[in-house]
């Protein structure tokens, strides 16, 4: 059926369509997008290859309600199943992303990440996959092109092997409709490093189950609790797994957690996700040729949180900053509030590091060398601020 | 806190192929249909409407299955002869 693949290796290439043909190397059964500006040409290429007999299925369909449903239920009768989508579409999912989780079925979907209407924005920010974390999905937020493909089959396996949904976050426009060299991981590499997906207990009319069942309340605190732990465990199997694809590629991004840019021999630490990290790396660079001990920790996976290797990291800095491109109204942002609870729940010395709070980058606003710089003078005042970055 | 209370479930919620039948729902029932065999001319309309497939037909009439019978009263309201009445349920 499939007759035609895309050899693997170096291609100056869109990240989009990098994604699109690492998605088609994965072999997913059932792929269901709707487009939504800035994820709109990964859908395009896929369809497109769906017409050239490269995909087994792309069902059109008229929503992302109906795209994530239509793969919640492929997935339900044993499909591998692949799905992108931004912004708004995340947010129309947002019932079903629970539902997904619950069901514990194996989808992976990569999110370009952009800014939540009102006002509406096309742009990019995290608001959209950062108000999805709490829905039982796995998340990586990832820095480059390069890293997006590479770890869209490890999302396959760590999902398959967990029996959680994985959500692939890649910003929108700074990576998506960025065309770079990308080398895109052939067709053999991935299926023999995720295999065949094959889980024991799916729809079939030869064994009849139904899924997704009503549970009083003395059962469904025990499935939601289940979730919980399992949530935990993944944490050792990404590094476990992530140490073997990255082997395989000889490629290394990240320890499959966080990376660690200095962070650990660093004085002032700042923190943050995705593609900005390289404006941060640079900055780093020309502040640390000056002899300032700055240094960036990268984290790569946010859900589930890696707490305690995070602590590990910044536990001899001296203070430290996060930097967030999204908001929770009236509160603390999510990865701060993340990286507070790592360090009360760490710390047995009782050593208080100064905590800073950086919001920015919201709906396309580019952050700078300058915005860094200003960002690593406030943490080495070593004393907590919560402050936006214009 | 409370370990040994908590319950085994699997990890994906499921059910197999008739397992409902083991949740008895008549308890839920305010509304109780009664058949008039007499009256009863075994046309089986109550039985296709019955949203619980709780009414069976025989050679007798229509048979109401007490232990799945929600008591939505929609056989009542659709048999042409007006052979099903209705009682509250006493508890």
């Amino acid at each position: 059926m499939v007759n035609e693949r895309f050899i693997g290796g170096k291609k100056t290439i869109e990240g989009s369509i990098a994604v699109a043909e690492t998605v088609i190397n994965s072999e997913p059964d059932v792929i269901a997008c709707f487009p939504i500006t800035p994820s709109t040409h990964i859908a395009e290429h896929l369809d497109k290859a769906y017409t050239n007999g490269r995909v087994k299925s792309f069902v059109a369909v008229d929503s992302e309600f109906a795209a994530i449903s239509t793969i919640v239920g492929a997935s339900a009768a044993g499909a591998r199943a692949f799905s992108t989508t931004s912004s708004q579409g995340l947010a129309l999912m947002h019932e079903v992303l629970f539902a997904a989780a619950g069901l514990r079925l194996p989808l992976v979907m990569v999110v370009a990440n952009r800014s939540l209407s009102a006002p509406l924005s096309i742009w990019n920010d995290h608001q959209d996959t950062m108000s999805e974390r709490d829905s039982g999905w796995i998340q990586f937020y990832c820095e480059s092109n390069q890293e997006v493909v590479d770890t869209i089959p490890l999302a396959y396996k760590v999902a398959e092997e967990n029996q959680l949904p994985a959500m692939v976050c890649m910003d929108g426009f700074y990576l998506t409709h960025a065309v770079e060299q990308i080398i895109i991981p052939n067709h053999d590499d991935i299926i023999g490093f995720i295999g065949k997906y094959n889980p024991k207990i799916k729809l079939d009319p030869d064994n009849p189950v139904a899924m997704g069942v009503y549970a009083k309340p003395e059962h469904y605190q025990a499935f939601r609790v289940n979730l919980d732990r399992d949530m935990f465990k993944v944490k050792s199997s990404i590094v476990k797994h992530t140490n073997d694809w990255y082997g395989k590629l000889n490629r290394v991004h990240d320890n499959g957690l966080f990376e660690d840019y200095y962070a650990s021999d660093a004085d002032y630490v700042l923190i943050a996700v995705s593609s900005v990290c390289g404006n941060i790396k640079e900055t780093v660079d020309k502040l640390r040729e000056k002899g300032e001990r700055v240094g960036l920790l990268r984290i790569k996976t946010f859900r589930p949180f890696p707490y305690k290797e995070v602590f590990d990291v910044i536990k001899n800095s001296r203070s430290v900053g996060v930097f967030e491109k999204s908001l929770s109204m009236g509160a603390y942002t999510p990865i701060y509030q993340d990286v507070l609870t790592s360090l009360n729940i760490s710390s047995d010395d009782k050593r208080d590091i100064p905590l800073s709070s950086f919001i920015g980058g919201l709906g396309g606003r580019d952050i700078i060398e300058e915005h860094i710089i200003e960002m690593f003078k406030q943490i080495r005042k070593e004393k907590p601020i919560r402050d936006y970055v214009w | 806190m409370f370990d040994d209370r908590e319950p085994k479930v699997p990890k994906v919620p499921y059910a197999v192929a008739g397992s409902q039948s083991e949740n008895k729902t008549g308890s839920w029932r305010d509304q109780k249909p009664v058949v008039d065999k007499n009256k009863c001319i075994n046309c089986g309309l109550c039985a296709l409407h019955c949203p619980d497939g709780a009414i069976e037909i025989d050679s007798n009439g229509a048979k109401i299955n007490y232990d799945y019978c929600k008591g939505c009263l929609i056989c009542q309201n659709i048999c042409p002869v007006n052979a099903i009445s209705s009682e509250r349920e006493q508890k």
